[in-house]
């Protein structure tokens, strides 16, 4: 599956299917910080995603006391 | 391929979110009424806003600001926009068409400032001149700029998209210093004073992850790159701790600065400078300060002596060795 990441935009690549629970843990990332969207719909943590998807994870937390 | 298992705890249907601290998911349908009813109770219980109200939100082009402003006018308020351009290189130029781009396509009224044209400074150079660190001669800077606008524009309240995770990363800060000051003045209403309009954060009650949630399932396009001088800084530190703990404990984080606000504000009332009479007008502005001439006076006297500094200089010593 292709992986969007955010700041900074890059992309990877990861193969097999997984929870985006899992997906997470696996790029080591917390729950609370990250919304995942799959196929351009946000997804739950027991969502499952397949090689086929395309994947974002968003980081919802923003820095700044603004 | 679909999901497996979470339904929404209302309706039954597919889930498009688990948030811990209601022990449920929810589809996208019933997590914007759960957001709409958390800003609703927000403004009921601080009496923040009322539909006569003439009022002027915050926008930086971020989940949270956009977000605050859709969910008003949605809720019926007549809320029109006021974007600041802080002279931050790309990233200025960035969210400025963001907000833009919400507002012409929602027909709303938005007014800018730039700080280069109107106020002949940007936030890098007013850093450097001031020897303050950037985020704080920019909240300085937004705050009174912010103010000046409300009163011009005679708007009875001024929004901002502060949520639960700024205010509980604010107040983990403050309680670490004790500053006792600044724990005073953390409320969610700054009632109109001499000088001040009424300011109101509406958001209180809504995490970052909602917020970010609400702008994916409602198709608002906001900026989702950081300002360049955000990395690294300690209130960004402080809401990956407040996280931290969220995670093995959900729910912590809002009781953390929910219960504040509920038993220990009442405690700090009156405790702050504003409200111990210690203000009067700044000579050059006439803006309540506790010193002769204001910090922004000073901030506007002394980046005029400056030479302009680019961005790159006053970035945190990491985000300067990515780009190089
Ligand atoms: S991170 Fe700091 S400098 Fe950047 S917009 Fe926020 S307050 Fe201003
Ligand atoms: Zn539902
Ligand atoms: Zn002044």
């Amino acid at each position: 599956m292709k992986i969007l990441l955010r700041n900074p935009r890059r992309e990877i690549e990861m193969q097999g299917t997984r929870s985006v629970n899992r997906l997470l843990d696996d790029l080591d990332l917390n729950r609370e910080s990250h919304l995942v969207i799959r196929n351009g719909t946000l997804v739950p943590g027991d969502a499952l995603l397949a090689d086929a998807d395309e994947i974002e994870v968003r980081p919802v937390i923003s820095g700044g006391s603004h | 391929m679909t999901a497996v298992g979470s339904k929404c705890k209302v309706c039954k249907g597919p889930a498009v979110i688990g948030l811990r601290r209601h022990h449920a998911h929810f589809c996208a349908e019933h997590l914007q009424q759960l957001c709409r009813r958390q800003m609703a109770k927000a403004i009921e219980d601080f009496d923040m806003l009322s539909f006569d109200d003439r009022i002027l939100v915050a926008v930086s082009g971020g989940k949270d600001s956009l977000a605050v402003w859709d969910m008003l006018i949605e809720a019926g308020y007549q809320a029109d926009g006021l974007y600041v351009g802080l002279g931050i290189g790309e990233y200025s130029d960035s969210s400025g068409g963001y907000v833009r781009r919400f507002a012409d396509e929602r027909g709303l009224n938005l007014q800018t400032v730039d700080l280069r044209d109107d106020y002949g400074f940007d936030i890098p150079t007013a850093s450097k001149a001031t020897k303050r660190v950037p985020c704080s001669a920019c909240g300085l800077s937004k705050r009174r700029v912010f103010d000046k606008a409300a009163l011009d524009g005679r708007y009875d309240v001024l929004v901002t998209g502060h949520n639960l995770d700024d205010e509980a990363a604010v107040l983990y800060g403050n309680t670490l210093r004790w500053d006792i000051d600044y724990l005073a003045r953390q409320l969610p209403v700054l009632p109109a004073t001499n000088g001040f309009p009424k300011k109101v954060k509406p958001l209180i009650r809504l995490t970052e992850r909602e917020m970010a949630a609400w702008c994916l399932v409602r198709g608002i396009d906001y900026i989702v790159e950081e300002c360049p001088i955000a990395a690294g800084n300690k209130h960004l530190v402080y809401k990956q701790s407040l996280n931290v703990i969220d995670e093995s404990s959900p729910g912590a984080k809002a009781a953390f600065y929910l219960g504040f606000l509920d038993r220990m504000a009442p405690i700090l009332q009156g405790r702050s400078a504003a409200a111990t009479g210690q203000l009067h007008d700044c000579e050059r502005c006439g803006s309540p300060t506790t010193s002769t001439v204001c910090a922004f006076c000073m901030l506007i006297e002394r980046s005029a002596e400056h030479d302009p500094v680019p961005v790159d200089m006053v970035l945190p010593k990491r985000a300067r060795k990515e780009i190089s």
